[in-house]
C-alpha cells in the first residue's frame, strides 16, 4: 500500500487543477449571470 | 401612454381570427392598414420599422425563435423620441466608461424584454448597427452592455435602434458601483469552492482514519493522512474561514458579540490544537468537523449576501422619475434636445402634452393640464398658467409649456423628497438579527461550559482539558443556528415569489412578525384601495351614441378621454373630420359618419355645453347633480346640438378593498387611510369601506405622511401599504413598506415588499406566511440547540471523538435544512381557509339561488 505515498499526493494535484480552473472561472465572470445564458442557447448562427 | 396601449392591444381582439396579423407584433391590423398585395401587413409604423431592420439585417431568425416560444404579443410604441441627449458631452461622462482601445462602454437598462427571441435579437445589435463591437444582455436585471466604436456610430443612434425595436433604452447609473459588488460576490464564490474542496478532501482521508480506527490502520499512512488533511484544513483556515475571524475580531474590536465570535474561537483554537497534535503524531484532530463547518456556515453566508444584494440596491429614483431629456428653448428660438443633468437655472424648457417635467420652474407661455398624482396623490388633474410653478415630475397633460427653470436635480421638489426618502430607509431601526441576538446568548454559555471544563479536567490533565475545551468548541459550533435563519428566509422569500408577493430582505418578515399588541395598517387610497385611474361608473340616456364618444376622445389625452376611450363598446366607422379640445372644458368634433353623413358631438361639462348654446334636460342636471353628490365627475354628451346621454367617472373601489380590511380588523390590525386626495373624497371611501371617520385622513402631502408614519412607529408595528410617489418616504420610514401592483418605480424602490397581484388580499397571505415563516426559523433553532446539549454534554463528560461529533455535527444541519423547506409553502394554511371560505361563499350562493 505504499503507492499513497505517490497517489494522494496526486489526488491533491488533480484536485488543486480543478480547484484553480474554477476560480479562474469565476474571475472571468463565468458565474455572475447564470440566467442570461440559458436563453442564449437558443441561438444558431447561420 | 398604457392606457392608450391597452385599448389598442384589446379594441380589435374581436375580428382577430378573420384579420391578418401584424408580421412583427401579430396583433390583429387594422382594416386601413391592410396591404392589397400579399404581404406583410402591420398594425402601425412602430411595427413596421422594427420589421423593416430585422429584415434588411437578415436577421429573420427572429421570428422563427419568436413563434417556437410561448407566443406573447410585442406591440412597439412609434416613439418619437431622438435620444440626442445622448450624445451630450456631460451623459458620456456620467454614463459611459472609455476603454484603452478607444471604444467606449454603456450599460443601458432596456424595457420590454420578454422572452429568449428578445435575447437573440439584442445580442446581434453588432450587425444591426455597424461600429457597436459587442451587446451582452443580462436578462434578470434587463440591462445591456454595450461596447461601440464612439467615431463610427453615436450612441444616440444604438438608442434610436433600440427603441424603435420596442426596447426603450434607459440609461444604468451606478455601473461602478454594481461592479464592485460583483467582485465581492467571485470572492465569495470562490472561497466557498475552496472551503468545499478542502471538507470534501479532508472527509476523504478521515473515512480512512476511521476505518483505520477498528480495522487497524499502519501508523506511516496514519501519519500520512493526518498530515494531508492537516495541511488542508491550514488551508481553508487561512482563507475561506478569515471570513468569520474578520467578522468576530471586528465585532470585539467594536466591544459587541456576534454569532462569528464563537465560531472563529472553536475553529482557530480546535484548527491550532489540532496542528500541535499532528506534529506531536497522537491524539484526537477534528479537522474533518471544522473544514466542514467552515463549508457550511459559508453556504449560509452565501445566500444570505445574495439576498441582502436586493435589500440593499440604493434607492435610485430620480431616473424613474424624471426625464433623461429635456426640450431646451435656445436665445435665437431654436429647440435642442438637451440631458437634464446639463438644465441650470434660468434656462427656458418646453414641454409638449404627454411629457413629464424634467425640473422644478415658473410657467412662462401657455396653459394646460398637469397630473401631479405622482407627487401628490390628486386623482384629477389641475390647471398650470402663465406665473405659476410647475414642479418636476408632473405630467403635462393637454398642451404645450414653456417654462423658467428655477431649480435643477437634487434642489427640486421631488428632489428634496427622495433624500427624505433615503433618510427614512436609512433610519430605519433595524431590529437586531435574531441569530445574532442567540450568538450573544451563545457565547457567553459556551465560554462558560469551556472556562468550567477546563477548571474541571485541569486537577486531573491540564493537556486533557484543554483537549475537552477545544472539542467542546467544535462539537457545539452553531453551526445550524448560522445556517437556519438565511435558508428559511431564503425559502420563504422563493415561496411568496410563487405567489406574487416579492420581499426584499428576510428582517422584513421578521418585523412583519414581530408580535406587537399594537399594530397598524396604513393604507393609501388612490391606486391601493381603488384602481387608481377614472373608469366611466355610469352611464344615462342614449347608448348609441357611446362608439361615437370613444372614437372622439380616443383622440385626446386627458384623464377623461381615456376613461371615456377605454368603455367597453363596439368600434366606430366614423371618420372625425376636425377637432377642438378646451383646456378644462370639454372636446368637440365634426364626425362623417358611415352613410355618408356628418354630425357634431361635443363632450364636456355643464358650463361647456350651456356656453355652446345647448339646453340641457331637467333629468340630465338632476343625474350631474347625484354624480357629484357621490365624488365623481359627471360628462356630458351633446349630438348635433341636442344633449342626449351623460356619463359619471369616478376612481372605482378595488373589488377586494373591503374584504381585506375586514379579514385585517379581525386578525388585529388597526386600518386606517392616509391619502392625499380631497379629503371629502377620502371620508366617503372610509364610509364605503366600513371605516370611521377618525380612521381617514385626506389632503395629506408626502411630508406630512412621512411625520404621520414616523410617530406612529414610535411605539407600535406600523405597515404602510402604497402605490405612488407621494407614498415612497412613507414606506421608507414604516416598520415594513408594502407597494401594490401598477405603482410607481419609486415605491417599489422603497417599499420592503411589493405585490405583483392585483389587490390587497396578498397583504393577508403575507401576514400568514410571515408567521408561518417566524415558526419555522424557531423551530429550526431548537432543533440546533438541541443537538448542541447533546454535544456539550458528551464533550464536557469527556465521550466525545471525532468520530461522534462528525455524525453529530451533519444530522444537526440536515435537520435544520429539512425543517427550513417547510418555510417554502409560505402560509398555505392562510390560502387554504381563504379558499375554504370561498367555496363556502359559493355553496350559500348556490343555496340562495336555489330556494
Amino acid at each position: 500500500m505504499s503507492v499513497l505515498y505517490i497517489m494522494v499526493p496526486l489526488a491533491f494535484v488533480l484536485a488543486g487543477g480543478a480547484l484553480i480552473a474554477f476560480v479562474r472561472a469565476a474571475k472571468q465572470g463565468q458565474y455572475d449571470d447564470l440566467d442570461t445564458p440559458a436563453l442564449r442557447a437558443i441561438e444558431d448562427d447561420q | 401612454m398604457t392606457a392608450l396601449a391597452s385599448q389598442f392591444t384589446h379594441a380589435p381582439a374581436r375580428d382577430a381570427e378573420c384579420a391578418p396579423v401584424c408580421a412583427h407584433c401579430r396583433l390583429p391590423v387594422p382594416k386601413a392598414l391592410r396591404p392589397a398585395t400579399d404581404g406583410p401587413a402591420f398594425c402601425c409604423t412602430g411595427c413596421e420599422a422594427a420589421y423593416s431592420i430585422i429584415h434588411s439585417c437578415g436577421l429573420d431568425g427572429f421570428y422563427a425563435i419568436q413563434n417556437r416560444d410561448s407566443a406573447q404579443s410585442r406591440a412597439v410604441g412609434a416613439s418619437t423620441h431622438r435620444f440626442s441627449e445622448f450624445d451630450d458631452p456631460a451623459f458620456t461622462r456620467l454614463y459611459c466608461t472609455q476603454a484603452p482601445d478607444g471604444t467606449r462602454r454603456v450599460e443601458l437598462l432596456l424595457g420590454g424584454l420578454h422572452c429568449a427571441a428578445c435575447v437573440w435579437l439584442i445580442e446581434r445589435l453588432p450587425r444591426i448597427v455597424p461600429g457597436v463591437i459587442k451587446a451582452t444582455l443580462d436578462f434578470r436585471r434587463a440591462c445591456v452592455e454595450i461596447s461601440y466604436i464612439p467615431d463610427a456610430v453615436s450612441l444616440s443612434e444604438i438608442a434610436r435602434t433600440l427603441d424603435s425595436l420596442g426596447y426603450p433604452p434607459h440609461p444604468a447609473r451606478r455601473a461602478a458601483r454594481r461592479h464592485i459588488r460583483q467582485l465581492e460576490d467571485r470572492a465569495m464564490l470562490v472561497k466557498l469552492a475552496v472551503a468545499g474542496a478542502c471538507a470534501g478532501n479532508i472527509m476523504l482521508l478521515f473515512i480512512a482514519l476511521y476505518a483505520g480506527m477498528f480495522e487497524g490502520i499502519d501508523s506511516g499512512h496514519e501519519q500520512l493522512f493526518r498530515w494531508a488533511a492537516m495541511l488542508l484544513n491550514t488551508l481553508c483556515l487561512a482563507w475561506p474561514g478569515m471570513v468569520f475571524a474578520r467578522s468576530g475580531w471586528a465585532a470585539l474590536r467594536a466591544r459587541t458579540i456576534n454569532i462569528d465570535v464563537p465560531i472563529s474561537l472553536g475553529l482557530y483554537l480546535g484548527g491550532i490544537w489540532g496542528i500541535l497534535k499532528t506534529i506531536a503524531g497522537h491524539g484526537d484532530i477534528y479537522f474533518d468537523s471544522i473544514s466542514a463547518l467552515i463549508f457550511f456556515l459559508l453556504i449560509g453566508r452565501y445566500i444570505q449576501q445574495r439576498q441582502s444584494r436586493f435589500a440593499t440596491d440604493a434607492l435610485e429614483l430620480l431616473f424613474s422619475m424624471t426625464p433623461t431629456s429635456a426640450r431646451r428653448v435656445r436665445e435665437n428660438g431654436d429647440l435642442e434636445d438637451i440631458s437634464t443633468e446639463s438644465l441650470a437655472i434660468g434656462d427656458i424648457v418646453e414641454v409638449r402634452p404627454g411629457d413629464v417635467v424634467p425640473a422644478d420652474g415658473t410657467v412662462l407661455h401657455g396653459e394646460s393640464r398637469i397630473d401631479q398624482s405622482m407627487l401628490t396623490g390628486e386623482s384629477l388633474p389641475v390647471t398650470a398658467s402663465a406665473g405659476e410653478k410647475l414642479a418636476a415630475g408632473v405630467l403635462n397633460i393637454s398642451s404645450v409649456l414653456r417654462f423658467r427653470v428655477d431649480a435643477t436635480g437634487e434642489a427640486t421638489r421631488i428632489g428634496r423628497l427622495l433624500r427624505t426618502i433615503e433618510n427614512a430607509a436609512a433610519q430605519r431601526a433595524r431590529i437586531v438579527q435574531l441569530t445574532d441576538r442567540w450568538g450573544a446568548w451563545l457565547l457567553y454559555a459556551l465560554l462558560g461550559l469551556a472556562t468550567a471544563t477546563v477548571l474541571g479536567w485541569w486537577h486531573i490533565s491540564p493537556l486533557l482539558a484543554i483537549d475537552r475545551a477545544a472539542a467542546l468548541l467544535i462539537a457545539t459550533c452553531p453551526c445550524g443556528l448560522g445556517l437556519a435563519t438565511p435558508l428559511a428566509m431564503t425559502a420563504a422569500i422563493g415561496g411568496a415569489a410563487r405567489k406574487g408577493i416579492l420581499i426584499k430582505g428576510g428582517d422584513a418578515l421578521e418585523r412583519l412578525a414581530a408580535n406587537s399588541p399594537r399594530r397598524t395598517v396604513i393604507l393609501d387610497k388612490t391606486g391601493t384601495l381603488t384602481l387608481g385611474r377614472l373608469t366611466v361608473l355610469d352611464w344615462f340616456g342614449d347608448e348609441s351614441v357611446r362608439s361615437l364618444v370613444r372614437l372622439v376622445e380616443s383622440k385626446s389625452l386627458h384623464p377623461v378621454a381615456i376613461a371615456l376611450s377605454s368603455m367597453p363598446t363596439p368600434p366606430s366607422d366614423a371618420k372625425i373630420s376636425s377637432l377642438t379640445e378646451v383646456p378644462g372644458m370639454g372636446i368637440e368634433a365634426c364626425a362623417a359618419l358611415a352613410e355618408g353623413r356628418s354630425c357634431g358631438v361635443s363632450i364636456g361639462t355643464e358650463r361647456f355645453l350651456q356656453s355652446r348654446g345647448i339646453d340641457i334636460p331637467h333629468s340630465f342636471r338632476q343625474f350631474c347633480h347625484s354624480a357629484l353628490q357621490s365624488g365623481q365627475s359627471p360628462v356630458l354628451i351633446a349630438r348635433d346640438g341636442i344633449c342626449c346621454a351623460a356619463a359619471a367617472l369616478g376612481d372605482p373601489l378595488r373589488k377586494d378593498s373591503a374584504d381585506a380590511i375586514q379579514r385585517l380588523q379581525n386578525s388585529g390590525w388597526h386600518v386606517r387611510i392616509l391619502s392625499g386626495d380631497h379629503p371629502e373624497i377620502v371620508a366617503r371611501t372610509a364610509r364605503a369601506l366600513g371605516l370611521g371617520s377618525a380612521d381617514a385622513r385626506g389632503g395629506v402631502n408626502p411630508e406630512e405622511k412621512l411625520a404621520f408614519v414616523r410617530d406612529l412607529s414610535a411605539d407600535r408595528t406600523v405597515v404602510m401599504v402604497g402605490d405612488g410617489v407621494n407614498d415612497a418616504a412613507a414606506l421608507a420610514a414604516a416598520s415594513v413598506g408594502i407597494a401594490v401592483r401598477g405603482g410607481a418605480e419609486a415605491s417599489f424602490q422603497a417599499a420592503d415588499i411589493t405585490l405583483t397581484h392585483e389587490g390587497l388580499s396578498p397583504i393577508l397571505d403575507l401576514m400568514g406566511g410571515s408567521a408561518s415563516t417566524m415558526r419555522t426559523i424557531h423551530w429550526t433553532i431548537a432543533t440546533s440547540l438541541f443537538y448542541n446539549v447533546i454535544a456539550a454534554t458528551l464533550s464536557i463528560l469527556g465521550y466525545i471523538s471525532p468520530l461522534l461529533a462528525a455524525i453529530i455535527m451533519p444530522a444537526s444541519s440536515l435537520t435544520v435544512v429539512l425543517i427550513c423547506l417547510r418555510a417554502r409553502r409560505f402560509g398555505a394554511r392562510a390560502e387554504q381557509t381563504h379558499l375554504a371560505s370561498e367555496i363556502e361563499f359559493g355553496r350559500a350562493r348556490q343555496q340562495a339561488v336555489i330556494s
